[in-house]
């Protein structure tokens, strides 16, 4: 055993959590299961665990994104090793309860098989306390309809990758004002061709530019909607 | 005379410098994708385009595509005042538009299409193939060069090759649109499709759109 290696049952709380951080900062994601199960055996609540390790770890890993100081493999990394801690916590934020912020429904569209930020913004939604639907990729209006029709979210997300796949979104926003759904809805779009201006043109509510601005884009709305409602 | 194209290591990082006449009265300066040195210059040679010159910018831009109307806007003011005509060499590629509406804020013209894999194909041929092809990861000639230098090294698969089924696992073949005949590059694109866990496939496209949006360019201001 190297004499400078950390043995992570042996930090405090405090240690540990910030040791989760720069775990998660480096992809380690056996670290982090064994990080995320020492505190749960210390009594900590699977929520505290998911909002204090996991998920501000994993924002300072989307801050450095945004800054140009991390880039795509480092954050996949990251995103397994939070994957991996949120696999054993989900069950037991099921038995334990954990504020609900809303439920999202989320796709990347026809023609397009890109997943990468599709998921990260799913994971990062669940760790924000959002219930999420990952239809996968590949997603005809049909799809997106039957989802919206079936699992009744708060918000819709659509993702593309390409410039030739990205006005499938309006195919899928027309469709909804056609069938008088689209106020019913939040809808949210991103990836790495899209833009603000995009985003407007097609009639959306936002365009985000990564995980961290869509959690934060869709409590903003989320909020917004449920003042309205209670207005 | 014709233009040896520097390497393609030097095409991803810097580019191509400008090296036209002193005189560039009647001339028309093409602003192109290092990626497509090689096939402007061969295209150049084949037609006796003397009156076409060439600049190209850093291949690499396409690792940050919200960066090319930035650099295509400086090259075209550095060089608006020489030249009665400019004409950009790249396609949206992966701008959203936003080439496109610099280009429209500039004055000058573009390859229409969304990349050049599908001006290669020609853009019509491309985009009927889009529903039945769809899984397929395109190479060009010269990204079959520059694989490591554009696929390999910049998503990590050097030093995390476990990332590679997170990028590629919904891929399901490689297809190599050969620009030229090059049984060498054919070998070593079979090659990449085996690295990423993709069948193969090899499709001799030719010059495609290039050919023909440069035929336009060159004849729109013959060589005097």
């Amino acid at each position: 055993m190297a004499d400078d290696e950390i043995i992570l049952a042996d930090l405090s709380d405090d240690e540990l959590v910030l040791q989760m951080h720069d775990d998660l900062y480096d992809g380690l994601k056996e670290e982090i299961e064994d990080g995320v199960n020492i505190l749960i055996g210390r009594g900590w609540t699977p929520y505290d665990v998911l909002t204090k390790a996991l998920v501000a770890g994993m924002t300072i890993v989307g801050n450095d994104f945004r800054d140009g100081i991390l880039f795509v493999p480092e954050v996949l990394l990251s995103a397994n090793a939070m994957k991996s801690g949120m696999f054993i916590l989900k069950p037991l934020l099921v038995e334990t309860g954990a504020p609900r912020m809303g439920k999202m429904v989320i796709g990347t569209v026809k023609g397009d098989i890109h997943d990468i930020g599709k998921n990260l913004v799913a994971m990062m939604m669940e760790g924000a306390g959002f219930e999420v639907l990952d239809l996968g990729i590949n997603n005809s209006v049909e799809k997106y309809l039957d989802a919206l029709e079936a699992e009744k979210p708060d918000i819709l997300g659509m993702s593309a990758l390409l410039t030739t796949t990205m006005p499938y979104m309006k195919v899928v926003i027309d469709t909804m004002k056609e069938k008088g759904l689209r106020d019913d809805y939040i809808v949210l779009v991103g990836g790495a061709p899209l833009n603000e201006e995009f985003g407007r043109a097609i009639g959306a509510d936002a365009y985000c530019r990564d995980a961290a601005v869509a959690v934060e884009t869709a409590k903003a709305w989320v909020a917004r909607k449920h003042n309205q409602l209670s207005a | 005379m014709a233009l040896t194209p520097p390497d393609d290591a030097t095409l991803t990082t810097t580019g191509l410098p400008l090296s036209g006449p002193s005189s560039t009265a009647d001339r028309v300066l093409l602003i192109a994708c290092g990626a497509l040195a090689h096939e402007i210059l061969a295209l150049k040679q084949q037609n006796h385009w003397s009156h076409l010159d060439l600049q190209c910018l850093p291949a690499n831009l396409h690792l940050w595509p919200d960066r090319i109307p930035a650099a295509v806007e400086q090259a075209v003011a550095a060089h608006r005042a020489a030249y009665d005509q400019i004409f950009i060499v790249y396609a949206d590629c992966g701008t959203g538009g936003l080439l496109q509406a610099k280009c429209a804020e500039l004055g000058v013209q573009m390859v229409e299409g969304p990349h050049c894999y599908s001006f290669f194909e020609g853009n019509a041929a491309f985009a009927a193939k889009a529903e039945d092809e769809f899984t397929a990861f395109y190479l060009t000639d010269f990204l079959v060069r520059q694989f490591d230098a554009f696929v390999w090294r910049p998503m990590g698969l050097d030093r995390h090759p476990e990332l590679r089924d997170i990028y590629f696992g919904n891929y399901t073949k490689l297809v190599y649109q050969a620009q030229t005949n090059d049984p060498a590059l054919d070998a070593k694109a079979a090659n990449c499709a085996a690295r990423l866990n993709l069948a193969y496939e090899r499709r001799f496209t030719g010059y495609g759109d290039l050919a023909t949006a440069l035929t336009q360019v060159a004849a729109a201001r013959a060589a005097p």
